[in-house]
This record gives structure tokens, C-alpha cells and sequence, in this order.
């Protein structure tokens, strides 16, 4: 184990798969000379060549649909799309060919073909540039969308996506880059469509993922000094969904708040809302709750982005209603 | 209670250490204050307050280390604040974000027998396990609702033995966490999503045996495919005059016993060797950014096993005697088709040789064994009508064909290297000498 931040992890992960597969390959905007928006490729075109680092014009939907016709011919190219925000001009490639090439070629192709994008608020930059669109592409079979939300899973995520066969979204977050994490050394390769139980707790389950894991995960170490034993669940991947853990957990503590950092209509917090009645209603002692971000484009003054964003006090109050002391 | 976060104090840090607390719990704090020193990849910073009130709670001890953003104070509103719970949040911070659910209206006070008790599931599931009438518990929890614990509550006051605590269900895989107990097998949920949630894409074909890889197939599949798609292959083709080089090979071999046969195979690696040595520029890579000249020839020899094509390296084949190399090919394919060679009996190979004569085989083009430059394929001799100082006779051809990385290797390089091959086929002594 080796404590390293989020960003070294994945920097570190892409520059090992580079060098143990001959067909990985990273494709994307300013990867190259520039070494990534956030870095997180720095060195490595140095290190592999143009071949293998390829920088792009700006043209999501031309570089992603490259990278999936090279993945159909048994490449395995990474995208770097800049934020998940530009993804929105790769969406019909992402959902309409990578998802759907393997079915609807009777399976005579697949698409290993990864989408590395970070998602998330709290940056100042506005609304355009601060969504969390996981949801869309977790919404969509034949993909797969995991959430990294500790450097280690960074890691196990980042590798097992890139060592699958079908595309994968890997979703990173600005707000966690920096965040420092033990991380296994030596090869860690995760299992894609489990959820991890971050902290263990007898009296209420929180279910997270990404940065809103993080801060579930902080609110229950303190809510613990005032006797409050709360279940940190991080799904570490939207699709597949590990719904058993989550019932589990429900089925332990009787309670649910789900965090999501996204808005709440039609969010991940009704879907395992849903996924909670029809696997643990006998064992609710208390309705579902959400925690999400407010509905309203994100704005760009700091203290109006603060007060749309989901945080520990708002987490902390609904535990704390959810419990029975509204 | 607003909380005293760990603050941005230069461009490039990420967080900081509290160095000292100049404040302490309970001191009065007004606006402006220096609260702490924290310490920062650049400098020692005093810290000052933005709020005014009691230092309710030091979340963060002296000399640790968190990111920027974290709490790491309360500050309250007075000393009745003080022994609340710290993380309460303030009302206009609760008002946001949170969904609250409709709120259905208080019951009346004192029971209401006709009324439907609200209660959780997990109460009325406990109340029918218990024999306890729904009607008789009054709830505690919001709106009134029956909650477990008003049940456990029912059934002690009955004089009930206590319920046994929710058995610890298991709640998959466990990060390493402090105190983590280990996790139980999971408790089957009856009902909850029958069925897998990937049924697999691809089904067996009916009208087809599945032949699984095996690593060696797998291998062959990789390399073949990534030559054929990357290497832009040419093909040169040559007619040697095989004649001399039989009656050679039958010469040595009568004389040399039963020892160890010369093949045309190890005469051609030797031959192969020689003319390579003369043109070292196709004894060579492409390597992306650069061609990689070898100093070393090492030529390697087809070998079909069972499941697959393997081909191990002869090197330095320009410095060993044709007898050497026929008693080192022997013992490498034998080796091989046993599969008891080592993997640098594999590697290093800076040319192939491929040689289906045996087969019947007249002429043939082979793929190149990246990331060689040039594989020579090898047909068989024939006796045949040929014309010799313009008269017809009857000889003994081998049809030569050289597959060529074009990126590596140019068109008259190539051709030079396969003239010089076959003279050395045609005058065999030289490949001796």
C-alpha cells in the first residue's frame, strides 16, 4: 500500500496498461503536448510516442467515434473526453454505436473502448461546466459507468475497465484529484458492478458514489461521536448496479438516505429508492430519503454553488430526521 | 453553528496543517480574530474567524493534516450550544438540497381506534411476528409513525421475551475500514429480482464446436493479426536452381554417417545467415520512431505443434557450422513440439525462415513475425523443364518468397538480399566457406 492522490493513481494506472498491453491507446483533447487538463497524462507521450498518445482537434464526436472503430478492430482505446459536460456532443457515438455495436452485430464485434471524464460541481465554472451526466449513460444497456471514489478504486476501476471487453465510462470528479488515498501496489484490478461498504454501521445506510461517497463517509465517522452508527455504502458503479449490496445493507439497518450530487428527478436516488422497496420493504423502518443537488442550473457565485450543492449538513439533518428526531 | 473550514490560502495547496490553535473550545470569537496558524506548502498563515460566537468544537487536533475544505471547527452561539451535537446544521443551510417528504398531519391526541396507524414495515412485519395488535402501540416516530423500537417497547411492557436483534446481514465486499467486523453470508431476499441482469450476449452456435484458445493460439492470433494489420507487407518471389544444393546436402550427409542428417532447411539457415550478414539492412526492425539495425543474426524456424506455430531462434546462425545448426534445429523442434522450450529459446529473432517444401507445397507467402523485417517462405524442389545456355534440360528448381515490411525495407534492398540468397543456393560451397 502506498498512499498517492486520485490523480496519480489514474496517471499511474494508464501509463501500466500502456506498457503491459501493446494495443491501449489514449485518444483526446490536449493529452499529449499539453499533458491533460488535469494532468492526469502528463509524461506519458513523452514516454509512448504519438502512436500511442493522440492528440485531437476538438471534435468529440469525431475522435469517440474513431476510438470505437478502433476498439471494433481490437484496439483498446482510452478517450479522454475534457468533462463529462463535452460529452454531450459524443452522445450519439457513445449510445447509438459503442453501446449498441455488440448486439446488434449478433456479437461478432465488441467495443473495448474506455471514456475516462470527469464530472462534478464546486469548481466555479459555471453551469454549463459543472453537471454530473452519469446518469444519461447509466441509463443506456450495453454500457458500462463506474465511479472511482477513493485513489485505490481509481485504480481497480480504471485498469478492469480498460481490461473489458464491452465500453465503459470510467467517471472521475474535480473535487477528488487531489484527494489522497492508500492505493494497492502492483496489479489491482477492481470487479466492475460491486459496491463497496466503505464503513460499516448498525442504525441507518447512506448510499453514495463519487465525491458524494466522500462526504457521506465523513459525515458518519462524525456522527459516530454523537452514537450514531451509520452504514457508508459506495456503489462504485452505476451500471451494473450492485443492488444486492445495497438491500443488504437496508435489510441491516431498516433506514436509507441516498446522496446524490446530481439533481433529483429521475436521479440515482430513485432508482435505488425503487431498487429498496421491491428488495428490503419488509425491512424499512422509515421511508427512503434523497439528499441531491438543487434543480436549477449550477450557479456561478460561490456562495449560490455552496447552497445548490448536496453537503455534510444537509446529509447530517436528514439522517437525523430519518432516525426520528425531525 | 456554522463550521470554520480549512482554507485556500495559496493557489497550489491542497491542504494544510493545523500548526497551532490560538483559540480554544469555549473562548469567545469575534469577526477577525486569528482562530489558528495553519500551515501550508508555502508558508505559516494565521487563520481568522468569519463568524462571531463560541468556539464550540475543535474538530481537528494540532498537527494534523486535512484537505482544503474540511471542517475543522464549530463556532456556536453561546455556551448552551456548546454541549450540542456539533454537526446540526443551521436552518437556512438545511433548507436546501433536501427533499422532504409531505409530511401526512399529527394524529390526535389519545388513541384513535377507527384511524389506519401509520408504522414502518419493519414494525407491522415485527408486530405479526410478535402477536402485537398495531392498535395498542402508540408511535414515536415522525407524524407518529410505529417504528421498530416502539414495537420492542410493546412486547417488553407484554412481558415478552426482548426481539432478537435484526440479524447482521451481509453487505458485500468490505473495504479495509478500522473495526470493520468480518461480513456474514448474505440473507436471500425472497422475490427481489429474479433472474441475472446480463444474460450472456453471445450464445454457442448450434451448427458449430467451440474450440477454446489455447495460450499458444491465443499468441499466434495476436501477433499474426497486429503484423497484417501494421506491417505493410511486399512479396518478392525467386527461382533458385535447387540442384547443386541437393546434391550437396546427399554428398555431406553420406560422408558425415548417421550422426545428425543435414535438411535444405538448415543448409537455407546458414544460406540465410550469410546473405544477411552481407545485407545487414534487412536483418532489422521497424520500431515506431526509428529502424533498429541488429548486430546479431538470429534466425528463426517455423515449427508447427499441434494447437499452433512456434518458432524458436538459432542465433548467431552466421558464425555456427551447418552442422551445428542441424543439431540445434533437431533439438529445438523437438523441444517444441514437446513444449519444453524455454522463452529465450523464443525471442530474439531478427529474421524467419518457413519452409512447407515437405508439404508439396510450391510456393507460398507467409505473414511477418513482427517485429522482424522479412520471413522468407520456402517451397518445395521440383525437377522440371529449364533453360540452361539455351538449351532445354531437365533441373531441379525451389521457388523462393520473401514477405517484406515495407516500412523497414525498400523493394531493391530486398531483391539484393534475395539474388544473394540464391547464388548461394546455386553455388552451395559459398554457404560453407
Amino acid at each position: 500500500m502506498t498512499v498517492i492522490s486520485y490523480r496519480q493513481a489514474l496517471h499511474d494506472t494508464l501509463r501500466a496498461e500502456l506498457q503491459r498491453d501493446d494495443d491501449v491507446l489514449l485518444i483526446g483533447e490536449e493529452i499529449g503536448v499539453f499533458e491533460g487538463s488535469y494532468k492526469i497524462t502528463a509524461g506519458l507521450l513523452a514516454e509512448f510516442g504519438p502512436r500511442r498518445v493522440r492528440d485531437t482537434p476538438i471534435c468529440e464526436e469525431g475522435f469517440t467515434g474513431v476510438a470505437i472503430g478502433a476498439a471494433m478492430m481490437g484496439l483498446r482505446p482510452v478517450v479522454e473526453i475534457m468533462t463529462i459536460n463535452f460529452s454531450l456532443l459524443a452522445i450519439d457515438q457513445i449510445v447509438n454505436n459503442a453501446a449498441k455495436l455488440r448486439s446488434l452485430s449478433g456479437g461478432q464485434v465488441s467495443v473495448p473502448l474506455v471514456i475516462r471524464t470527469p464530472g462534478g460541481g464546486g469548481q466555479q465554472l459555471s453551469a454549463t461546466h459543472s453537471q454530473n451526466l452519469e446518469v444519461f449513460y447509466a441509463h443506456v444497456p450495453g454500457l458500462k459507468v463506474v465511479a472511482p471514489a477513493v485513489p485505490a478504486d481509481a485504480k481497480g476501476l480504471l485498469a478492469a475497465a480498460i481490461r473489458d471487453d464491452d465500453p465503459v465510462l470510467v467517471l472521475e470528479n474535480l473535487a477528488l484529484y487531489n484527494t489522497r488515498g492508500e492505493v494497492p501496489d502492483g496489479e489491482h484490478v477492481a470487479e466492475i458492478g460491486r459496491a463497496a461498504v466503505l464503513k460499516p454501521g448498525r442504525d441507518i445506510t447512506v448510499v453514495g458514489y463519487s465525491r458524494a461517497a466522500v462526504i457521506a463517509l465523513d459525515v458518519a465517522r462524525r456522527l459516530e461521536a454523537d452514537g450514531i452508527s451509520a452504514e457508508v455504502v459506495d456503489l462504485r458503479s452505476l451500471r451494473p448496479l450492485d443492488r444486492e449490496t445495497v438491500c443488504a445493507s437496508v435489510r441491516k439497518t431498516g433506514r436509507a438516505v441516498i446522496v446524490e450530487d446530481d439533481w433529483l428527478s429521475y436521479g440515482t436516488g430513485a432508482e435505488l429508492a425503487a431498487t429498496i422497496a421491491e428488495g428490503a420493504f419488509d425491512y424499512l423502518d422509515a421511508p427512503v430519503r434523497r439528499v441531491a443537488a438543487a434543480e436549477v442550473p449550477l450557479p456561478y457565485a460561490k456562495p449560490l454553488e455552496l447552497a445548490a450543492l448536496p453537503d455534510a449538513a444537509a446529509i447530517t439533518r436528514v439522517v437525523r430526521e430519518s432516525l426520528g428526531g425531525a | 453553528m456554522p463550521d470554520v473550514l480549512m482554507p485556500r490560502l495559496s493557489d497550489t495547496m491542497t491542504e494544510g496543517v493545523l500548526s497551532q490553535w490560538v483559540k480554544h473550545e469555549g473562548d469567545q470569537v469575534r469577526k477577525g480574530d486569528v482562530l489558528a496558524v495553519i500551515e501550508t506548502d508555502k508558508a505559516a498563515m494565521d487563520m481568522e474567524a468569519y463568524d462571531e460566537g463560541m468556539l464550540t468544537r475543535i474538530l481537528v487536533p494540532e498537527g494534523a493534516s486535512v484537505p482544503i475544505g474540511t471542517p475543522i471547527a464549530v463556532i456556536g452561539e453561546g455556551a448552551a450550544e456548546a454541549a450540542a451535537p456539533s454537526p446540526q446544521p443551521a436552518p437556512d443551510q438545511a433548507e436546501r438540497a433536501v427533499v422532504t417528504p409531505p409530511r401526512a398531519p399529527a394524529p390526535p391526541a389519545g388513541p384513535a381506534p377507527a384511524a389506519r396507524r401509520p408504522a414502518s414495515p419493519l414494525a407491522r412485519k415485527l408486530a405479526r411476528e410478535r402477536g402485537i395488535d398495531l392498535s395498542t402501540v402508540s408511535g414515536s416516530g415522525p407524524g407518529g409513525r410505529i417504528v421498530r423500537a416502539d414495537i420492542e417497547q410493546a412486547a417488553r411492557a407484554l412481558g415478552g421475551p426482548r426481539l432478537a436483534p435484526q440479524p447482521a446481514a451481509a453487505t458485500g465486499p468490505q473495504r479495509p475500514a478500522p473495526g470493520a467486523a468480518p461480513a456474514a453470508p448474505a440473507a436471500p431476499a425472497p422475490g427481489y429480482l429474479p433472474g441475472p441482469l446480463h444474460p450472456p450476449v453471445t450464445a454457442p452456435a448450434a451448427d458449430a464446436e467451440e474450440i477454446p484458445l489455447t495460450t499458444v493460439r491465443r499468441l499466434t492470433a495476436q501477433r499474426l493479426a497486429a503484423s497484417a494489420r501494421e506491417a505493410p507487407h511486399f512479396y518478392l518471389t525467386g527461382v533458385a536452381d535447387a540442384g547443386q544444393l541437393l546434391a550437396f546436402r546427399a554428398q555431406a550427409n553420406a560422408r558425415r554417417g548417421a550422426d545428425v542428417k543435414i535438411t535444405v532447411t538448415d543448409l537455407l539457415i546458414r544460406a540465410c545467415a550469410t546473405a544477411l550478414a552481407a545485407h545487414p539492412e534487412v536483418n532489422a526492425s521497424w520500431d515506431e520512431t526509428r529502424i533498429l539495425r541488429h548486430r546479431h543474426v538470429n534466425i528463426g524456424v517455423a515449427v508447427a505443434i499441434d494447437d499452433g506455430l512456434i518458432v524458436p531462434v538459432i542465433r548467431d546462425a552466421d558464425r555456427k557450422t551447418v552442422t551445428e545448426i542441424a543439431r540445434e534445429a533437431r533439438d529445438l523442434a523437438a523441444r517444441a513440439r514437446a513444449r519444453r522450450l524455454s522463452p529465450d529459446e523464443l525471442a530474439g529473432g531478427t529474421f524467419t525462415i518457413s519452409n512447407l517444401g515437405m508439404y508439396g507445397i510450391r510456393q507460398f507467402t507467409a505473414v511477418i513475425n513482427p517485429p522482424q523485417a522479412a520471413i522468407l517462405a520456402v517451397g518445395e524442389a521440383v525437377r522440371q523443364p529449364l533453360v540452361r545456355d539455351d538449351q532445354v534440360t531437365i533441373g531441379t528448381t525451389m521457388t523462393l518468397t520473401l514477405s517484406i515490411d515495407h516500412r523497414a525495407v525498400d523493394g531493391a534492398t530486398a531483391a539484393g538480399f534475395l539474388t544473394r540468397l540464391r547464388e548461394l543456393i546455386e553455388q552451395p560451397l559459398d554457404i560453407v566457406l
